[in-house]
Protein backbone atom coordinates (compact mmCIF):
# COMPACT_ATOMS: atom_id res chain seq x y z
CA UNK A 1 0.00 0.00 0.00
CA UNK A 2 3.57 2.29 0.39
CA UNK A 3 2.34 2.74 -3.99
CA UNK A 4 -0.78 4.86 -2.43
CA UNK A 5 0.66 7.33 -0.22
CA UNK A 6 0.56 9.97 -2.71
CA UNK A 7 -3.24 9.45 -3.40
CA UNK A 8 -5.50 9.54 -0.13
CA UNK A 9 -6.92 6.15 0.28
CA UNK A 10 -9.80 6.62 -0.58
CA UNK A 11 -10.00 9.26 -3.86
CA UNK A 12 -12.91 9.42 -6.04
CA UNK A 13 -12.00 7.56 -8.57
CA UNK A 14 -11.11 4.36 -5.57
CA UNK A 15 -14.50 5.12 -4.68
CA UNK A 16 -15.98 4.58 -8.33
CA UNK A 17 -14.17 0.97 -8.00
CA UNK A 18 -15.82 0.14 -5.08
CA UNK A 19 -19.88 1.99 -5.92
CA UNK A 20 -19.86 1.05 -9.81
CA UNK A 21 -20.32 -2.43 -9.60
CA UNK A 22 -22.85 -2.05 -7.52
CA UNK A 23 -25.17 -0.15 -10.19
CA UNK A 24 -24.05 0.49 -13.54
CA UNK A 25 -21.32 -1.89 -13.61
CA UNK A 26 -22.87 -4.84 -12.14
CA UNK A 27 -21.07 -8.43 -12.04
CA UNK A 28 -24.58 -10.18 -12.70
CA UNK A 29 -26.76 -7.95 -14.51
CA UNK A 30 -24.51 -6.64 -16.83
CA UNK A 31 -21.10 -8.17 -16.72
CA UNK A 32 -22.78 -11.64 -16.76
CA UNK A 33 -20.48 -13.30 -14.36
CA UNK A 34 -20.95 -15.25 -11.80
CA UNK A 35 -24.79 -16.21 -12.53
CA UNK A 36 -24.40 -19.73 -11.88
CA UNK A 37 -23.87 -20.15 -7.92
CA UNK A 38 -26.11 -16.85 -7.77
CA UNK A 39 -29.47 -18.36 -8.25
CA UNK A 40 -28.79 -21.37 -6.31
CA UNK A 41 -28.29 -20.21 -2.94
CA UNK A 42 -31.20 -17.70 -3.47
CA UNK A 43 -34.32 -19.86 -2.12
CA UNK A 44 -33.45 -18.37 1.73
CA UNK A 45 -31.82 -14.95 2.62
CA UNK A 46 -30.01 -16.34 5.22
CA UNK A 47 -27.50 -18.82 2.65
CA UNK A 48 -27.76 -15.72 0.00
CA UNK A 49 -25.97 -13.68 2.39
CA UNK A 50 -23.60 -15.99 3.64
CA UNK A 51 -22.81 -17.03 -0.03
CA UNK A 52 -22.00 -13.05 -0.36
CA UNK A 53 -19.68 -12.85 2.44
CA UNK A 54 -17.61 -15.96 1.64
CA UNK A 55 -17.48 -14.52 -2.29
CA UNK A 56 -16.45 -11.56 -0.58
CA UNK A 57 -13.88 -12.44 1.59
CA UNK A 58 -12.29 -14.98 -1.74
CA UNK A 59 -12.57 -12.38 -3.98
CA UNK A 60 -11.25 -9.56 -2.00
CA UNK A 61 -7.89 -11.65 -0.93
CA UNK A 62 -7.25 -13.29 -4.06
CA UNK A 63 -7.75 -10.17 -5.78
CA UNK A 64 -4.40 -8.50 -3.67
CA UNK A 65 -2.73 -11.69 -3.74
CA UNK A 66 -2.67 -11.45 -7.35
CA UNK A 67 -2.04 -7.91 -7.47
CA UNK A 68 0.57 -8.34 -5.56
CA UNK A 69 2.20 -11.45 -7.69
CA UNK A 70 1.14 -9.51 -10.72
CA UNK A 71 4.53 -8.90 -11.98
CA UNK A 72 6.17 -12.46 -11.00
CA UNK A 73 3.43 -14.75 -12.72
CA UNK A 74 4.06 -15.90 -15.88
CA UNK A 75 1.65 -15.20 -18.59
CA UNK A 76 1.51 -18.96 -20.13
CA UNK A 77 0.62 -20.49 -16.83
CA UNK A 78 -1.38 -17.75 -14.92
CA UNK A 79 -4.46 -18.79 -14.47
CA UNK A 80 -3.28 -22.01 -12.97
CA UNK A 81 -1.52 -20.03 -10.84
CA UNK A 82 -5.07 -17.74 -10.43
CA UNK A 83 -7.08 -21.44 -9.74
CA UNK A 84 -4.55 -21.80 -7.27
CA UNK A 85 -4.98 -19.41 -5.19
CA UNK A 86 -8.49 -19.19 -5.65
CA UNK A 87 -8.94 -22.75 -4.59
CA UNK A 88 -6.75 -22.17 -1.68
CA UNK A 89 -9.02 -19.60 -0.13
CA UNK A 90 -11.84 -21.36 -0.66
CA UNK A 91 -10.66 -24.16 1.21
CA UNK A 92 -10.03 -22.31 4.08
CA UNK A 93 -13.73 -20.24 3.87
CA UNK A 94 -15.13 -23.70 3.45
CA UNK A 95 -13.75 -24.76 6.58
CA UNK A 96 -14.70 -21.97 8.60
CA UNK A 97 -18.23 -22.54 7.28
CA UNK A 98 -18.31 -26.48 8.26
CA UNK A 99 -16.60 -25.69 11.59
CA UNK A 100 -18.72 -22.29 12.36
CA UNK A 101 -22.12 -22.95 10.59
CA UNK A 102 -22.92 -26.44 10.02
CA UNK A 103 -25.97 -25.97 8.94
CA UNK A 104 -26.06 -23.09 6.44
CA UNK A 105 -23.19 -24.67 5.00
CA UNK A 106 -24.74 -28.22 4.39
CA UNK A 107 -27.76 -26.04 2.53
CA UNK A 108 -25.13 -24.69 0.51
CA UNK A 109 -24.00 -27.93 -0.55
CA UNK A 110 -21.15 -27.99 -3.43
CA UNK A 111 -22.01 -24.23 -4.04
CA UNK A 112 -19.42 -23.37 -1.71
CA UNK A 113 -16.78 -25.25 -3.94
CA UNK A 114 -18.11 -23.95 -6.53
CA UNK A 115 -16.81 -20.36 -6.12
CA UNK A 116 -13.62 -22.03 -7.21
CA UNK A 117 -15.23 -21.67 -11.07
CA UNK A 118 -17.39 -18.48 -10.29
CA UNK A 119 -16.70 -16.22 -13.43
CA UNK A 120 -16.27 -13.30 -11.40
CA UNK A 121 -13.26 -14.70 -9.34
CA UNK A 122 -11.50 -15.27 -13.07
CA UNK A 123 -13.03 -12.60 -14.64
CA UNK A 124 -11.75 -10.14 -12.65
CA UNK A 125 -8.33 -11.12 -11.58
CA UNK A 126 -8.25 -11.56 -15.44
CA UNK A 127 -9.61 -7.78 -16.21
CA UNK A 128 -8.48 -5.88 -13.25
CA UNK A 129 -6.16 -7.86 -10.46
CA UNK A 130 -3.84 -8.42 -13.20
CA UNK A 131 -2.64 -5.04 -14.29
CA UNK A 132 -3.48 -2.67 -11.04
CA UNK A 133 -1.83 -2.41 -7.57
CA UNK A 134 -3.19 -4.27 -4.82
CA UNK A 135 -5.02 -1.46 -2.76
CA UNK A 136 -7.54 -0.86 -5.85
CA UNK A 137 -7.86 -4.58 -6.15
CA UNK A 138 -9.24 -4.85 -2.95
CA UNK A 139 -11.48 -2.36 -3.77
CA UNK A 140 -13.02 -3.67 -6.64
CA UNK A 141 -13.09 -7.22 -5.10
CA UNK A 142 -14.76 -5.68 -2.17
CA UNK A 143 -17.09 -3.94 -4.76
CA UNK A 144 -17.77 -6.80 -7.22
CA UNK A 145 -18.66 -9.45 -4.44
CA UNK A 146 -20.84 -6.64 -3.22
CA UNK A 147 -22.45 -6.16 -6.77
CA UNK A 148 -22.87 -10.03 -6.62
CA UNK A 149 -24.41 -9.69 -2.89
CA UNK A 150 -26.96 -7.51 -4.08
CA UNK A 151 -28.74 -9.08 -6.46
CA UNK A 152 -28.41 -12.65 -4.72
CA UNK A 153 -29.96 -10.66 -1.52
CA UNK A 154 -32.74 -8.55 -3.37
CA UNK A 155 -33.42 -11.92 -5.79
CA UNK A 156 -33.62 -14.25 -2.26
CA UNK A 157 -35.81 -11.48 -0.67
CA UNK A 158 -38.63 -11.80 -3.01
CA UNK A 159 -38.32 -15.75 -3.41
CA UNK A 160 -38.33 -16.24 0.37
CA UNK A 161 -40.81 -13.73 1.12
CA UNK A 162 -43.22 -14.94 -1.48
CA UNK A 163 -42.45 -18.32 -1.51
CA UNK A 164 -42.14 -18.73 2.33
CA UNK A 165 -44.32 -15.73 3.70
CA UNK A 166 -41.39 -15.07 5.74
CA UNK A 167 -38.02 -12.78 5.85
CA UNK A 168 -34.81 -14.14 7.37
CA UNK A 169 -36.61 -16.91 8.39
CA UNK A 170 -39.18 -14.58 10.46
CA UNK A 171 -42.47 -15.55 9.65
CA UNK A 172 -43.43 -12.19 7.75
CA UNK A 173 -47.19 -13.34 6.42
CA UNK A 174 -48.00 -15.41 9.77
CA UNK A 175 -47.47 -12.69 11.87
CA UNK A 176 -49.57 -10.37 10.15
CA UNK A 177 -52.39 -12.84 9.60
CA UNK A 178 -52.58 -12.93 6.42
CA UNK A 179 -53.58 -16.55 6.10
CA UNK A 180 -57.00 -16.18 7.57
CA UNK A 181 -58.08 -14.39 5.19
CA UNK A 182 -56.92 -17.23 2.18
CA UNK A 183 -53.57 -15.85 0.97
CA UNK A 184 -51.54 -18.73 -0.14
CA UNK A 185 -47.83 -18.88 -0.20
CA UNK A 186 -46.93 -19.14 -3.86
CA UNK A 187 -44.74 -22.53 -4.38
CA UNK A 188 -43.69 -21.61 -7.47
CA UNK A 189 -41.39 -18.99 -6.29
CA UNK A 190 -39.34 -21.96 -4.36
CA UNK A 191 -38.73 -23.56 -7.68
CA UNK A 192 -35.44 -23.04 -9.15
CA UNK A 193 -36.71 -21.30 -12.90
CA UNK A 194 -38.23 -18.97 -10.86
CA UNK A 195 -34.41 -17.42 -9.82
CA UNK A 196 -33.95 -17.03 -13.74
CA UNK A 197 -37.05 -15.17 -14.44
CA UNK A 198 -36.29 -12.96 -11.37
CA UNK A 199 -33.03 -12.29 -12.25
CA UNK A 200 -34.46 -11.40 -15.69
CA UNK A 201 -37.19 -8.82 -14.24
CA UNK A 202 -34.41 -7.34 -12.16
CA UNK A 203 -32.24 -6.62 -15.66
CA UNK A 204 -35.96 -5.70 -17.13
CA UNK A 205 -36.12 -3.02 -14.58
CA UNK A 206 -32.47 -1.70 -14.15
CA UNK A 207 -32.01 -1.65 -17.84
CA UNK A 208 -35.48 -0.03 -18.33
CA UNK A 209 -33.96 2.92 -15.70
CA UNK A 210 -30.99 3.28 -17.53
CA UNK A 211 -31.02 3.30 -21.34
CA UNK A 212 -27.73 2.76 -22.02
CA UNK A 213 -27.25 -0.36 -20.73
CA UNK A 214 -30.09 -1.57 -23.89
CA UNK A 215 -28.24 -3.87 -25.81
CA UNK A 216 -28.07 -3.24 -29.60
CA UNK A 217 -28.91 -5.83 -32.27
CA UNK B 1 -27.96 -51.91 -15.89
CA UNK B 2 -31.40 -50.70 -14.72
CA UNK B 3 -29.69 -49.12 -11.72
CA UNK B 4 -27.06 -47.11 -14.23
CA UNK B 5 -30.57 -46.06 -16.85
CA UNK B 6 -31.98 -44.70 -13.71
CA UNK B 7 -28.91 -42.46 -13.43
CA UNK B 8 -28.39 -41.76 -16.89
CA UNK B 9 -32.44 -40.66 -17.22
CA UNK B 10 -31.94 -38.93 -13.80
CA UNK B 11 -29.09 -36.84 -15.03
CA UNK B 12 -30.34 -35.63 -17.76
CA UNK B 13 -33.65 -34.74 -17.22
CA UNK B 14 -34.33 -34.65 -13.99
CA UNK B 15 -30.91 -33.07 -12.33
CA UNK B 16 -30.29 -31.45 -15.25
CA UNK B 17 -26.85 -29.49 -14.98
CA UNK B 18 -28.63 -26.04 -16.31
CA UNK B 19 -32.11 -26.22 -15.25
CA UNK B 20 -32.22 -27.52 -12.09
CA UNK B 21 -28.50 -26.17 -10.87
CA UNK B 22 -27.70 -23.45 -12.67
CA UNK B 23 -24.63 -24.90 -13.59
CA UNK B 24 -22.41 -23.72 -16.30
CA UNK B 25 -24.44 -20.61 -16.66
CA UNK B 26 -21.75 -17.73 -17.85
CA UNK B 27 -20.90 -19.87 -21.10
CA UNK B 28 -24.28 -21.35 -21.61
CA UNK B 29 -25.26 -17.79 -21.87
CA UNK B 30 -22.46 -16.32 -23.50
CA UNK B 31 -22.27 -19.19 -26.28
CA UNK B 32 -25.77 -19.78 -26.88
CA UNK B 33 -26.18 -17.04 -30.02
CA UNK B 34 -26.13 -20.03 -32.44
CA UNK B 35 -26.70 -23.31 -32.75
CA UNK B 36 -23.27 -24.73 -34.35
CA UNK B 37 -21.34 -23.31 -31.81
CA UNK B 38 -23.26 -23.97 -28.46
CA UNK B 39 -23.48 -27.62 -30.23
CA UNK B 40 -19.38 -27.96 -30.47
CA UNK B 41 -19.32 -26.27 -26.81
CA UNK B 42 -21.87 -29.15 -25.41
CA UNK B 43 -20.08 -31.81 -27.63
CA UNK B 44 -16.48 -30.72 -25.69
CA UNK B 45 -18.60 -30.50 -22.37
CA UNK B 46 -19.93 -34.00 -22.28
CA UNK B 47 -16.28 -35.05 -23.59
CA UNK B 48 -14.62 -33.48 -20.91
CA UNK B 49 -17.35 -34.78 -18.06
CA UNK B 50 -17.17 -38.49 -19.40
CA UNK B 51 -13.40 -38.06 -18.56
CA UNK B 52 -13.05 -36.34 -15.66
CA UNK B 53 -15.87 -37.83 -13.40
CA UNK B 54 -14.56 -41.12 -13.41
CA UNK B 55 -11.13 -39.87 -12.77
CA UNK B 56 -12.07 -37.66 -9.64
CA UNK B 57 -13.75 -40.58 -8.66
CA UNK B 58 -10.77 -42.62 -8.53
CA UNK B 59 -8.93 -39.90 -6.83
CA UNK B 60 -11.84 -39.43 -4.28
CA UNK B 61 -11.72 -43.64 -3.59
CA UNK B 62 -8.32 -44.13 -3.46
CA UNK B 63 -5.91 -40.92 -2.23
CA UNK B 64 -9.14 -38.49 -0.99
CA UNK B 65 -12.08 -40.22 1.16
CA UNK B 66 -11.03 -40.85 4.87
CA UNK B 67 -8.95 -43.87 5.15
CA UNK B 68 -9.12 -44.26 1.53
CA UNK B 69 -4.86 -44.72 1.36
CA UNK B 70 -5.29 -47.87 3.36
CA UNK B 71 -3.86 -49.55 0.08
CA UNK B 72 -0.81 -47.75 0.38
CA UNK B 73 -0.52 -48.65 4.76
CA UNK B 74 -2.72 -49.83 7.39
CA UNK B 75 -1.08 -46.76 9.32
CA UNK B 76 -3.09 -44.31 7.25
CA UNK B 77 -6.55 -45.32 8.14
CA UNK B 78 -7.01 -42.05 10.11
CA UNK B 79 -5.95 -40.09 7.13
CA UNK B 80 -9.20 -37.83 5.80
CA UNK B 81 -7.84 -35.64 2.89
CA UNK B 82 -11.08 -34.44 1.76
CA UNK B 83 -10.36 -30.73 2.55
CA UNK B 84 -8.16 -31.01 -0.38
CA UNK B 85 -11.18 -32.26 -2.98
CA UNK B 86 -11.38 -29.17 -4.20
CA UNK B 87 -8.13 -27.98 -5.03
CA UNK B 88 -7.35 -31.90 -6.15
CA UNK B 89 -10.83 -32.04 -8.89
CA UNK B 90 -9.71 -28.71 -9.89
CA UNK B 91 -6.57 -29.35 -11.26
CA UNK B 92 -7.18 -32.87 -12.59
CA UNK B 93 -10.33 -30.94 -14.76
CA UNK B 94 -7.55 -28.62 -15.96
CA UNK B 95 -5.13 -30.95 -17.05
CA UNK B 96 -7.70 -33.30 -18.09
CA UNK B 97 -8.89 -30.56 -20.39
CA UNK B 98 -5.10 -29.72 -21.70
CA UNK B 99 -4.86 -33.29 -22.51
CA UNK B 100 -7.55 -33.67 -24.16
CA UNK B 101 -6.94 -30.61 -25.85
CA UNK B 102 -3.41 -31.84 -27.33
CA UNK B 103 -4.84 -35.97 -27.81
CA UNK B 104 -8.19 -33.88 -30.37
CA UNK B 105 -5.36 -31.85 -31.92
CA UNK B 106 -3.13 -34.95 -32.70
CA UNK B 107 -5.49 -36.94 -33.83
CA UNK B 108 -8.33 -34.61 -35.21
CA UNK B 109 -7.53 -31.59 -36.53
CA UNK B 110 -10.52 -30.92 -37.71
CA UNK B 111 -12.95 -31.72 -34.26
CA UNK B 112 -9.95 -29.56 -32.87
CA UNK B 113 -10.59 -26.54 -35.42
CA UNK B 114 -14.81 -26.50 -34.42
CA UNK B 115 -14.02 -27.18 -30.61
CA UNK B 116 -10.52 -25.35 -30.54
CA UNK B 117 -11.60 -22.04 -28.97
CA UNK B 118 -13.96 -23.58 -26.42
CA UNK B 119 -11.53 -26.16 -24.74
CA UNK B 120 -9.72 -24.15 -22.53
CA UNK B 121 -13.08 -22.10 -21.62
CA UNK B 122 -14.21 -25.46 -20.43
CA UNK B 123 -11.28 -25.73 -17.57
CA UNK B 124 -13.39 -22.55 -15.86
CA UNK B 125 -16.82 -24.00 -16.61
CA UNK B 126 -18.88 -24.45 -13.42
CA UNK B 127 -20.77 -27.62 -14.42
CA UNK B 128 -17.39 -29.78 -14.99
CA UNK B 129 -16.11 -28.96 -11.28
CA UNK B 130 -19.93 -29.07 -10.63
CA UNK B 131 -20.45 -32.70 -11.48
CA UNK B 132 -17.42 -33.47 -9.78
CA UNK B 133 -18.49 -32.39 -6.61
CA UNK B 134 -22.04 -34.05 -6.68
CA UNK B 135 -20.22 -36.98 -7.53
CA UNK B 136 -18.64 -36.77 -4.06
CA UNK B 137 -21.46 -35.50 -2.15
CA UNK B 138 -23.95 -38.00 -3.22
CA UNK B 139 -21.51 -41.43 -2.82
CA UNK B 140 -21.94 -42.97 -6.20
CA UNK B 141 -20.21 -46.57 -5.60
CA UNK B 142 -18.33 -47.61 -7.95
CA UNK B 143 -16.62 -45.69 -11.11
CA UNK B 144 -19.34 -47.46 -14.09
CA UNK B 145 -21.74 -45.39 -11.89
CA UNK B 146 -19.60 -42.09 -11.79
CA UNK B 147 -19.40 -42.26 -15.53
CA UNK B 148 -22.97 -42.84 -16.65
CA UNK B 149 -23.43 -39.70 -14.45
CA UNK B 150 -20.82 -37.74 -15.99
CA UNK B 151 -21.91 -38.50 -19.20
CA UNK B 152 -25.85 -37.84 -18.35
CA UNK B 153 -24.95 -34.50 -17.20
CA UNK B 154 -23.13 -33.55 -20.20
CA UNK B 155 -25.51 -34.57 -22.64
CA UNK B 156 -28.32 -32.75 -20.53
CA UNK B 157 -26.23 -29.33 -20.82
CA UNK B 158 -25.66 -30.35 -24.51
CA UNK B 159 -29.30 -30.48 -24.84
CA UNK B 160 -30.20 -27.41 -22.98
CA UNK B 161 -27.76 -25.42 -24.59
CA UNK B 162 -28.90 -26.41 -28.03
CA UNK B 163 -32.26 -25.97 -27.30
CA UNK B 164 -31.83 -22.04 -26.27
CA UNK B 165 -29.50 -21.41 -29.28
CA UNK B 166 -32.32 -22.49 -31.16
CA UNK B 167 -35.02 -20.41 -29.79
CA UNK B 168 -32.46 -17.61 -29.78
CA UNK B 169 -31.95 -17.79 -33.22
CA UNK B 170 -35.53 -17.74 -33.94
CA UNK B 171 -35.77 -14.50 -31.71
CA UNK B 172 -34.01 -12.41 -33.66
CA UNK B 173 -37.43 -11.92 -35.80
CA UNK B 174 -39.48 -11.03 -32.66
CA UNK B 175 -40.23 -7.91 -31.19
CA UNK B 176 -38.77 -7.68 -27.48
CA UNK B 177 -39.20 -4.86 -25.64
CA UNK B 178 -35.95 -2.70 -25.90
CA UNK B 179 -34.50 -3.20 -22.17
CA UNK B 180 -35.23 -7.28 -22.17
CA UNK B 181 -32.97 -7.70 -25.50
CA UNK B 182 -30.22 -9.77 -25.37
CA UNK B 183 -29.37 -10.87 -21.52
CA UNK B 184 -33.01 -10.42 -19.88
CA UNK B 185 -35.18 -12.14 -22.54
CA UNK B 186 -32.40 -15.70 -22.31
CA UNK B 187 -32.92 -15.24 -18.25
CA UNK B 188 -36.69 -15.16 -18.95
CA UNK B 189 -36.40 -18.13 -21.59
CA UNK B 190 -34.05 -20.18 -19.41
CA UNK B 191 -36.36 -20.17 -16.75
CA UNK B 192 -39.84 -20.88 -19.01
CA UNK B 193 -37.35 -24.04 -20.31
CA UNK B 194 -36.82 -25.20 -16.69
CA UNK B 195 -40.39 -24.92 -15.48
CA UNK B 196 -40.86 -27.14 -18.63
CA UNK B 197 -38.41 -29.37 -17.67
CA UNK B 198 -39.70 -29.59 -14.32
CA UNK B 199 -42.62 -31.81 -15.56
CA UNK B 200 -40.00 -34.55 -15.89
CA UNK B 201 -39.81 -34.83 -11.77
CA UNK B 202 -40.65 -37.73 -10.75
CA UNK B 203 -40.19 -40.13 -13.52
CA UNK B 204 -38.17 -43.12 -11.49
CA UNK B 205 -37.23 -46.32 -13.91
Amino acid sequence: MEQNEKEPLLSAKNIKLLRNPLGQDNPITVQVLGICSALAVTVKMKPAIVMTISVMVVLAVSNVVIAALREKIPGRIRIIVQLVVIATMVIIVDQFLKAFAFDVSKQLSVFVGLIITNCILMGRLEAFAMANKPWPSFLDGLGNAGGYGLILIIVSFFREFLGSGSIMGFPVMEKLGVYNFGYEDNGMMILPPMALITVGLIIWVQRSRNKSLIETK
Amino acid sequence: MEHLLNIFVKSIFIDNMIFAYFLGMCSYLAVSKTVKTSMGLGIAVVFVLLITVPVNFLLEQYILKKGALVWLSDSFADLDLSFLSFIMFIAVIASIVQLVEMVIEKFSPALYNSLGIFLPLIAVNCAILGASLFMQEREYSNIGEAAVFGLGSGIGWLMAIVALAAIREKMRYSNVPAPLRGLGITFILTGLMGIAFMSFLGIKL
